[in-house]
């Protein structure tokens, strides 16, 4: 029987400081009872001889010193997870909040996992269609990798998850597929559009969800990504599924991570986030990816919104160099009304190269996904000049790439959120308006390329 | 040895006493799992430890058992082709041990013990040896021929050797000392905070051929020299990383993934064996040792990878070969210094970095160099250090750039800003720097040709004056520029995007050897002073630019390496079609 305490000394923010422990460890899972009965979770940030500091996962409203009993449970965070996990929805500590019967576990894992043997990865490669031409053609996705959304208040990057989570398939594959969801921080009205989005796909029993919204504990959200990957990496490795895991907003993640901090008194990094967010965020983001031997695979698509549209702020600057690229929202694009407003130029999917060509796409894909860069970069640019200097003094050949460039807006990047592209229609597409440039122009394509794929442009007129 | 008692744990820091012979740096285990870790303070009767495993379940009252023995790795055959943590645990035998996720408190030794060498004498008994002196070989791969050497400190008359098949731990050689028999094995260890000795430090004189055009030509790198990559994320770093590992003309390639992403570990695991060097016609992987120590791997660890990874580098330096280490990132490391700080409780420098980064990252960089190896027949080894950085949003002001700037020689500088225009490598031309240049000139007249120099100077002082008239024609339009101007900027154009522009992910872009850089380049520079002379005959701009020849030179770099023909045929054409050009504006 685990012992209770009632000696709390401090209690700042959401830390309390327990007095005269024994034999606690570092890590271990605690349980409050604050004196109006509410009971609440927690876990050891710190332990010496004779004190624990305690971090309680639903705050510390109602806590006082005197009153609080404390419990020590001798083990860490855990989740119970089965299969009947699949289509069920729990609060962001893992408790099940539909209403629905209590889970009864297979198995019972510690939420902070165990990183993954770099000799043991396989290298993520298999294309993964979203229907998307933004994304597909030019910024590709593939099984295992780690791709964010970055972007800003009042941008549709839910509409955007929802539906990369709606139309995502390998091609020529059929194989067992989930979606894990973790909310935090978010209103319920956002989380609300999730539900019902996977309730009309009937993905809702395929989903596995993890809920905490802004008006729960800030602390909780902590707990929340990692529970949320713990049933993902059970589905993915043990299950031998295709998790699909969507982390919606990492930004309060961060700041629920610096609240803790501060109360801690630590040595602010940059913009008073700890300096060992890098490291927390790792722990987060390479939970993704592909085992040898295993069929299954985790691949991730954390949202954040960047605070003033910021890419430099600690939060996406830290997240770009963990994951596998980023696809970047454009407030610009998204006020011409073009949806996706995938912003392309600085958007990148680092693991394109081995997930596209010949056997996994087509041979054409890399030149002409380059290509299309190259292009939309020139023809930005010769906007800009003409914005300065009047459209009169661009050339010839700078007016053709201002041309493309709002062509390639208007036609490549925008669909509609129904709208399930095949990446042949994607190529296609980019061969289309490629050949409305001068061909000598076009360096970045291989010419057997052009040659057979622009008759085909041709060929349809 | 020395049992002590836990009476404090933080994350990664565990706090200790009862240990009162143990000295700074030994390794000490912790808890009943017995965790790694290493002593890195001590105030009174207590003694920080920084835990290379996750220390969750740790708690006060658990034992500490110390080894008396720092931080060490173990240096003999079968480094090569390895993948190491960073406290040099072989990650495939963990696999083995432990599955596909990293268990905790697994121990295992850094050269495999079953695996017996070929060893083959080259001393015989009565002949004296000492420090560094090479007693024998065993072919460890292919490429590699390992040199067992005399260890640091030990000097005497060797008494007994042995030949045939010995693994690690078996003696193979008996010295005779002041101090007594020496029993020597295949393999040595060696405390990775120290450099390991060398008979005197050279002045590198001797170009790394990377392969990469904008690097050997622009701003090369020497052989014992160091260098920086600094950039924002998805400015190209780790592809450039990369490619260096890949066709850089060391003999032997050392490269820490500190506090990077698991898979591109992966990648490299999965390509390396599959590739071919170049210079030898074996695979890649025949001359790679790896320290894999990712971002979600413990940060002490991390802290201590680019140690490990450095001393064996040096290692094989002494052994006479040319060493070229990298270091994907440097960031990483600094922020593992700056966490273990910050829960030191240590008086925080610039960003919340200690005041001591600075010291640290200079004295990793000077590990480096050029030598003349400890052993009597004076042979000549290199350690290159490449280091990458990720500054928090491509800011350079910061701490970990800034004191990186101050110990190293070259700076390839990376922006977005390129990386969007899919201009690849994108190293900032502009900015970038080599400080070698004066230093390898007699390599390069020797190796490539006597006007490769100039030929670069030149290319460079067209590449700044473009950015000069670019200034211009942003404000009032390319109009303004005279027909001279306008050569020049068509110049700069073919530069970068015939020349420094380089596809990583072609077959035959990937790689270009300096006798090919300087065909291309020269290419290049001439077009440019034949446009010049056909403009003062009063050529018109307009047919110089459609000359047939410039075609050829943006296909350039699919030729052939062997084709040396091909860039003959370009320049006879240039001379053909520029002076072609001058009779058809007569007519």
């Amino acid at each position: 029987m685990p012992k209770e305490y009632m000696t709390t000394r401090d209690i700042v923010g959401p830390l309390l400081l327990v007095e005269q422990v024994e034999d606690v460890k570092y890590g271990e899972l605690v349980e409050l009872e604050f004196p109006d009965g509410t009971r609440a979770l927690g876990n050891v940030l710190e332990v010496s001889k004779d004190a624990a500091l305690v971090q309680s996962f639903e705050g510390s409203r109602g806590s006082n010193p005197g009153q609080t009993k404390v419990k020590f449970l001798g083990r860490s965070l855990e989740l119970g997870v089965s299969r009947d996990i699949l289509g069920r929805v729990f609060d962001g500590l893992g408790r099940p909040s539909d209403g629905g019967p209590k889970i009864i576990p297979d198995k019972k894992l510690s939420i902070y996992g165990e990183p993954i043997n770099p000799t043991a990865r396989d290298y993520p490669d298999d294309f993964i269609q979203t229907g998307i031409s933004a994304i597909d053609g030019l910024n590709p996705l593939v099984r295992g990798q780690k791709l964010p959304i970055f972007s800003g208040s009042g941008l549709p990057h839910q509409q955007l998850a929802a539906q990369i989570a709606r139309q995502s398939r390998v091609l020529g594959v059929q194989a067992e597929f989930a979606v894990v969801f973790a909310a935090m921080g978010i209103t319920f009205e956002e989380a609300d559009f999730f539900i019902s989005e996977f309730r009309e796909t009937e993905a809702v029993e395929r989903a596995v969800m993890f809920i905490n919204l802004a008006d729960d504990p800030a602390v909780e959200r902590i707990a929340t990504p990692r529970m949320a990957l713990t049933a993902a990496e059970y589905l993915a490795f043990d299950l031998d599924m295709h998790v699909l895991v969507i982390l919606t907003d990492m930004t309060y993640y961060c700041e629920a991570l610096r609240e803790v901090s501060a109360a801690r008194k630590e040595v602010p990094g940059r913009r008073g986030y700890p300096g060992y967010l890098y490291t927390d965020l790792a722990t987060i983001y390479e939970r993704a990816g592909r085992i040898r031997g295993k069929h299954g695979s985790i691949t991730q698509i954390p949202i954040l919104s960047m605070p003033e549209d910021d890419k430099t702020h600690p939060i996406p600057d830290l997240t770009g160099y963990i994951t596998e690229g980023q696809i970047i929202l454009s407030r610009d694009l998204h006020r011409k009304g073009i949806y996706p407003p995938i912003s392309i130029l600085p958007s990148l999917s680092r693991l394109k190269e081995k997930g596209i060509g010949e056997g996994k796409t087509r041979e054409d894909h890399s030149g002409l996904s380059n290509q299309l860069f190259a292009a939309y970069a020139r023809g930005i640019e010769a906007k800009e000049l003409a914005v300065i200097l009047g459209e009169a003094a661009l050339s010839e050949t700078d007016k053709s790439f201002a041309a493309f460039a709002d062509q390639f807006e208007a036609e490549y990047i925008s669909q509609s959120d129904r709208e399930d592209r095949t990446i042949e229609e994607t190529l296609f597409l980019g061969w289309k308006l490629l050949a409305k440039l001068p061909r000598s122009e076009l360096k970045r394509v291989r010419d057997e390329h052009v040659e057979k794929y622009m008759s085909e442009v041709e060929v349809a007129g | 040895m020395e049992q002590g008692v836990i009476i404090k744990v933080s994350g990664p820091l565990v706090i200790g006493e009862g240990l009162p012979t143990s000295r700074m740096y030994d390794v000490v285990h912790v808890g009943e799992e017995r965790l790694m870790g290493e002593i890195i303070e001590m105030r009174g009767n207590t003694a920080s430890i920084q835990v290379y495993e996750e220390t969750t379940g740790l708690g006060p009252g658990d034992p500490i058992y110390s080894t008396g023995e720092p931080l060490s790795v173990e240096l003999g055959p079968g480094l090569i082709e390895s993948i190491y943590d960073g406290v040099q645990r072989p990650l495939d035998v963990l696999q083995a041990r432990s599955g596909d996720f990293i268990a905790r408190g697994v121990e295992a030794p850094g050269l495999p013990r079953d695996k017996e060498w070929a060893f083959t004498p080259t001393v015989s008994v009565n002949d004296e040896v000492g420090e560094g002196d090479i007693i024998g070989t065993v072919p460890e791969t292919p490429i590699v021929e390992h040199k067992i050497m005399v260890p640091p400190g030990v000097k005497g008359t060797v008494k007994r050797i042995e030949s045939g098949a010995y693994n690690v731990t078996e003696t193979v050689c008996v010295l005779a000392t002041d101090s007594g028999d020496v029993e020597l094995t295949l393999m040595q260890r060696w405390p990775v905070r120290k450099g390991r000795p060398r008979a005197k430090k050279l002045a590198p004189v001797k170009p790394l051929t990377t392969g990469q055009r904008v690097i050997d030509t622009f701003f090369p790198l020497a052989k014992g020299g160091t260098a920086c990559v600094p950039g924002p994320f998805g400015s190209g770093k780790t592809v450039i990383q990369h490619q260096i590992s890949k066709w850089a003309d060391a003999q032997i390639i050392v490269f820490i993934g500190c506090g990077e992403r698991g898979n591109e570990m992966t990648d490299v695991l999965l390509e390396f064996p599959e590739l071919i060097d170049p210079y030898s016609g074996e695979p890649l992987m025949k001359r790679t040792v790896l320290v894999a120590n990712t971002s979600n791997m413990p940060v002490a660890a991390r802290e201590a990878s680019v140690y490990t990874g450095i001393t064996i580098a040096e290692y094989f330096r002494d052994m006479g070969y040319a060493v070229a280490l990298q270091a994907d990132s440097t960031s990483r490391w600094a922020e593992a210094l700056r966490e273990i700080s910050g829960r030191l409780e240590e008086m925080p420098g610039e960003e919340g970095y200690p005041a001591y980064l600075g010291t640290r990252l200079a004295e990793f960089y000077e590990r480096s160099g050029r030598v003349i190896c400890a052993g009597s027949d004076k042979r000549e080894g290199s350690i290159s250090v490449i280091g990458s950085v990720s500054p928090p949003g491509g800011d350079l002001s910061e701490p970990v750039v800034q004191n990186t700037l101050r110990v190293v020689k070259v700076f390839w500088g990376l922006e977005d800003r390129l990386a969007y225009e899919r201009h690849f490598p994108s190293i900032n031309w502009l900015n970038s720097y080599s400080l070698y240049l004066d230093r390898i000139e007699a390599a390069w007249t020797e190796l490539v040709a006597r006007d490769f120099k100039s030929l670069r100077n030149e290319a460079m002082s067209i590449l700044q004056r473009e950015s000069e008239l670019s200034e211009i024609v942003r404000l009032v339009g390319i109009e303004s520029l005279s027909v001279a101007e306008r050569i020049i900027m068509e110049t700069a154009k073919s530069i970068r995007e015939d020349f420094l522009q380089q596809n990583a992910f072609h077959e035959a872009d990937t790689f270009t050897s300096l006798k090919k850089q300087y065909r291309m380049i020269k290419v290049i520079m001439h077009f440019h002073a034949k446009a010049v002379e056909a403009i003062a005959r009063g050529v018109p701009l307009k047919q110089i630019l459609e000359a047939p020849v410039r075609d050829a030179i943006a296909r350039a770099k699919f030729i052939d390496e062997k084709d040396e023909a091909a860039f003959e045929k370009m320049m006879i054409d240039i001379d053909e079609q520029l002076s072609s050009t001058e009779v058809k504006s007569r007519a």
